[in-house]
């Protein structure tokens, strides 16, 4: 699912390095929004309604930094990127952040010179298995038909992990995830491989969703991040501490809906994110109350999750690793203090 | 006795059987044996496919409904074209804005019916119409000015944009074609090379590749901050890339007019260009109407692959529909649906250039 013109980028990297400006907020100051680079459409990340409005996962992360920015969640105009061009958008300055379920990897954050500023989705590749099949562990496919995209890392992370078990499979590929999805349903194949936030968006188009089941292994380490460039670490802070504002927002208990009762509230580090104590705000060069706007905006990475991907919606993903690590999961945020 | 018939027997009409649709029945499907059988396989094969066909599209469809919710039947659900069809037809464009599309569209239907129809023998103050004018107004009139919100054009996208994309190419690449095609065939070394290698270098590389370049590579070599629009990078991509085309398919045309109406051009002392406008091109132009409109039509549909840059023409726009997870699972209909609009625009194409062989063939077809 992460194809990249590597070659091209990296050339482009040689070309760029030591080209970035610094002062990315007050260019966003001053033209009045920021530019965010999204998908051209992923379901539950970023699309399009139907009023034309992009909704979605990603899209939430810049309206909430454009509300920590200018204290309005919606000053932001969107760019949108394919997978091939998202990285020279960035560098290029023709984006101010690049908010497109893209995986944070080595090259991409030192050679390619950008900086990832967290992960707020731990994605990773998965099986999807008809229940009929009576298979509970991904350990059982041993002999299985796989489908799977063709042309990438998908194919690669899946050998590896048979290889690894000692097990044999049969690859059925495919180009698009649409033919994917209806070879799986007309049992071309037995197990529908990607990662698994495609799997689960994938399984809620199947018209009888109740009879497949989504594996529990993930076979590779796929943490979506937003990124910005290299060179303005101020941007980059801004762009970090508004993605653990909100994550720290879900562990003290501030809501979207609560977020003014809690102004008032006795806990310290409550009054340190909200800004009623301390000067966080002005150290990032923003307005004291730039959390609550972000978690007036959009809500708390919970809630943002619950409204684009969690139980309830069409996607139907449950938390999983993205839970906070106080319940399971691995989501940890910095204290903002 | 003999009997004589001293009137003439009247004619009479050729049997039942030879004329009328009894008689092309016979004739052309079932004139024998291995006729009749392949009649009897194809008309099954294709009510086979037709009836699957329209009893999804139109038989077991929901018209009718605002949401996902409302498509029970087993069929399409044309819901989602409605519910997006602002979004599909303007893109992101603002919606109190979009009379300013429909104006450009009205002004520009007028345009070409008074430059393209039969009705009006005097093109020229048409065509500066239509050249000119028109599009001066509709830069203004989608972009903004003269007191007209801006409108950004990443926020340009549907049906409007595949457009915008198609129309620019064409004007374009029509009048660089010609002019290249000439190049080519110029007896100045250095015009000549210049045109053999734009024409050469450009038809060698794939459009998705010139894409790719004008949108992934070219904002690197500008500096910081100095960046081209990103559709007039694709135009500018899109524009130069028909253009090659265009002039190879105009140069076959030069080359199927005799030497003799050059020389004959040149006796009655005509310069060249007078001998290019008046006697050559007017011929050359006419018998490539079938590859020009053939061009264009395949010009139109390419401009698709800009979805690789990221644009949001009519098929991406509705892709992008399909992730909305308020309408996963759409993609057929979306797919149908564009399929449909393409295929009205390229018949429409199609059918005026035989129109225009038509009217304009003086005794060269067969």
């Amino acid at each position: 699912m992460k194809k990249a013109s590597f070659v091209a980028v990296a050339t482009a990297a040689t070309f760029m390095a030591g080209a970035a400006t610094a002062g990315t907020l007050d260019d966003v100051k001053a033209k009045g929004f920021i530019q965010c680079g999204i998908t051209t459409g992923l379901a539950g990340f970023a699309a399009p309604n139907d009023k034309g409005v992009w909704e979605g996962f990603d899209v939430d992360f810049c309206r909430a930094m454009s509300a920590a920015v200018f204290g309005d969640p919606n000053k932001l105009k969107y760019t949108p990127t394919t997978a091939k061009e998202r990285f020279t958008a960035l560098q290029s300055g023709e984006i101010d952040v690049l908010a497109r379920n893209t995986t944070w990897t080595f090259s991409r954050d030192v050679n390619l010179g950008f900086e990832f500023v967290g992960v707020n989705y731990y994605d990773g590749q998965g099986f999807m298995v008809k229940k009929s099949l009576g298979v509970k562990s991904a350990k059982e496919l041993d002999g299985a038909r796989v489908c799977l995209q063709s042309g990438t890392t998908t194919e690669l992370n899946l050998a590896d992990y048979f290889a690894a078990q000692g097990m044999k499979y049969d690859s059925v590929l495919f180009d698009t995830a649409d033919e994917v999805r209806e070879a799986y349903i007309k049992d071309t194949c037995d197990v529908y491989t990607t990662d698994q936030s495609g799997l689960y968006a994938q399984r809620s188009v199947i018209a009888d969703p109740e009879n497949h089941v989504v594996l529990p292994e993930i076979i590779s380490k796929e943490p979506l991040g937003p990124l910005v460039r290299h060179g303005d670490n101020n941007w980059g802070d801004i762009a970090r501490w508004t993605l653990n504002a909100l994550i720290i927002a879900e562990e003290l208990g501030v809501t979207q809906a609560n977020v003014d009762e809690m102004k008032n509230s006795k806990n310290p580090s409550v009054q340190r994110l909200l800004g009623t104590s301390g000067d966080l705000g002005k150290q990032l060069g923003l307005d004291a109350a730039w959390a609550y706007n972000a978690i007036k905006g959009v809500g708390n990475y919970g809630e943002v999750f619950a409204k684009h991907l969690g139980e309830g919606t069409s996607l139907n993903i449950s938390r999983g690793l993205n839970e906070l690590w106080s319940k399971g999961g691995i989501l940890y945020a910095p204290p903002a203090r | 006795m003999a009997i004589v018939k001293t009137e003439r027997h009247p004619e009479l009409p050729p049997p039942a059987s030879q004329t009328g649709v009894v008689g092309w029945l016979r004739e052309n499907l079932f004139s024998n044996w291995l006729s009749t059988f392949l009649t009897v396989i194809s008309i099954y094969v294709v009510w086979q496919a037709m009836s699957t066909l329209i009893n999804y599209a139109i038989i077991d469809a929901t018209f009718v409904g605002t949401t996902r919710e409302d498509c029970t039947g087993a069929g399409a659900c044309w819901v989602f074209i409605k519910a997006r069809f602002g979004q599909n037809m303007y893109g992101f464009y603002p919606e109190a804005e979009r009379w300013r599309i429909n104006v450009g569209y009205v002004l520009g239907a007028i345009g070409l019916f008074l430059v393209l129809s039969d009705y009006i023998k005097n093109k020229k103050w048409p065509a500066i119409y239509l050249f000119v004018i028109y599009p001066v107004v509709c830069y203004f009139l989608f972009y903004g000015g003269f007191g007209l919100e801006k409108v950004e054009t990443s926020q340009w996208g549907g049906l409007f944009l595949t457009l915008v994309l198609a129309s620019v190419s064409i004007f374009v690449a029509l009048p660089l074609g010609i002019v290249l095609a000439l190049g080519r065939r110029s007896d100045m070394p250095v015009v000549r090379m210049v045109c053999v290698g734009f024409i050469e270098l450009i038809r060698g590389v794939p459009l998705i590749t010139v894409l790719f370049m004008a949108s992934v590579m070219l904002p690197l070599f500008l500096p910081e901050g100095q960046n081209f629009d990103k559709l007039v990078r694709a135009l500018v991509g899109m524009s130069l890339f028909s253009a090659a085309y265009m002039a190879e398919v105009v140069r076959g045309g030069l080359q199927a007019i005799p030497k003799g109406q050059m020389e004959a051009a040149k006796s009655l002392g005509l310069g060249y260009w007078q001998s290019m406008g008046l006697i050559i091109l007017p011929q050359a132009l006419k018998i490539s109407i079938p590859s020009i409109v053939n061009t264009f039509i395949g010009l139109f549909k390419d401009t698709t692959l800009v979805l690789i840059i990221g644009l949001l023409d009519l098929l991406s726009v509705i892709k992008a529909g399909t992730t909305d997870k308020n309408w996963l699972g759409m993609a057929t209909e979306g797919y149908l649906f564009v399929a449909a609009v393409f295929w009205v625009f390229c018949f429409g194409m199609s059918r005026y250039s035989i129109w225009l062989e038509n009217k304009l063939h003086t005794g060269h077809k067969r």
